[in-house]
């Protein structure tokens, strides 16, 4: 029982003066994947199920490397910011909180281990 | 919070089937949803049959001509009967209508009829707009102005004037509030379809002098960014309105602002 008014309840804590970046990052990041995918999928598909030294070949060039890196960031950036929709739109309270910094903490530790995995490659040639 | 299955004291149950209207021989099937807040009772769908011969065509006519002629108990809220009221919006049919303005050949089959989903029901066809009404005060639906108040009027330039076309027109009935999925998950915080459409209205004026101020308020990952496109308030706005767009222009001025 309460007997705040309907417009206490309405206002809230009133307007969070956020949420623009998270939506523009969100649609910029979305662009990004669709012109860095294509970018990244060919010279993936042709190294793979190749020998490492086949690689390691493709991935010491510059270009391919750095498009892998943006990918592989942008992918991870880009999963988490919609993870954090998702969960913000079902799960309320407590367990919503430790749900995003959860997601935040396996789209991190994707990101890097892909980073890392990349820069082990290219840097072992 | 999301809820995939009703709590246990809103289950509904089959309720009484009145019988059909002597003498008659074209009738049509209605099923509607009765609670009564008295009696304890969970919710139960009962089944009118209606004379169409004796009846008007629309969703309306019928609910008044059962009240009048079969069940005096059903409860509903009407007024204008011609769409400008927004009282008696409901359920129709998996969609929510006006019943005024909704013809019975628009629905095929037996007719079903419930409260707008997902709102608390006062009693039958009555939801509780309580919240939904001072969410829409809270955008501050009214003219805000700085400079001294002109002699005679705010001056407006025809062109300025079209840029209101699609929005005034809204009659807060609440069907597309209450059609959005993610109002009926986030409705305590995110502020739905009717009342951003109004926040535009009141943002796109030109004789308005607290954009901004609007705007701050609005910044917010839920006021505002609950909407997910999902366009049920477009498709089922009785008036044929596009809240969608508003919030969208809403939307694009928020990063207009910031980049």
């Amino acid at each position: 029982m309460s007997y705040r008014t309907d417009r206490a309840r309405v206002t809230g804590l009133g307007s969070a003066k956020a949420g623009t970046g998270h939506f523009w990052e969100q649609r910029v990041s979305a662009i990004a994947m669709m012109i860095l995918t294509p970018l990244f999928i060919f010279p993936f598909a042709s190294s793979l199920g190749g020998t490492f030294e086949g690689v390691q070949a493709t991935y010491s060039q510059p270009f391919n490397a750095i498009i892998a890196l943006a990918f592989i960031i942008t992918v991870f950036l880009h999963l988490f910011q919609g993870l954090q929709v998702v969960i913000e739109d079902y799960v309320h309270s407590r367990m919503g909180t430790v749900l995003i910094i959860s997601a935040r903490l396996f789209c991190s530790l994707g990101a890097l281990t892909g980073v890392f995995a990349i820069l082990k490659i290219a840097f072992s040639a | 919070m999301v809820e995939l299955t009703l709590p246990k004291n809103s289950r509904i149950r089959t309720g009484k089937t009145w019988p059909k209207p002597e003498g008659a021989t074209n009738t049509r099937k209605f099923m509607i949803y009765r609670w009564t807040p008295e009696d304890g009772e969970n919710p139960r769908v009962d089944t009118y049959f209606v004379d169409l011969d004796t009846c008007g065509p629309m969703i309306l006519d019928a609910l008044i001509k059962i009240k009048t002629d079969i069940d005096p108990t059903l409860a509903f809220r009407r007024s204008c009967r011609e769409g400008i009221c927004g009282s008696c919006a409901m359920n129709i049919g998996g969609q929510n209508q006006l019943a005024c303005i909704f013809g019975m050949d628009e629905v095929k089959g037996d007719i079903k009829i419930y409260p707008l989903p997902h709102t608390d029901v006062v009693r039958d066809l009555i939801p509780d707009l309580t919240h939904f009404y001072a969410q829409h005060a809270s955008i501050m639906p009214w003219l805000e102005t700085q400079t001294n108040r002109p002699a005679k009027e705010w001056r407006q330039s025809i062109e300025d004037r079209k840029k209101l076309d699609g929005l005034y027109e809204c009659v807060m009935c609440a069907s597309c509030s209450t059609s959005c999925p993610s109002y009926w998950w986030n409705s305590d915080r995110y502020l739905g379809p009717a009342a951003l459409l109004h926040a535009y209205r009141w943002i796109i004026d030109s004789r308005d002098e607290a954009t901004g101020a609007r705007l701050d308020e609005l910044e917010d990952p839920f006021k505002l960014y609950r909407c997910h496109t999902i366009m049920n308030c477009t498709q089922t706005c009785p008036k044929g309105l596009n809240p969608a767009r508003a919030i969208a222009e809403i939307k694009k001025m928020m990063v207009a602002r910031t980049i």
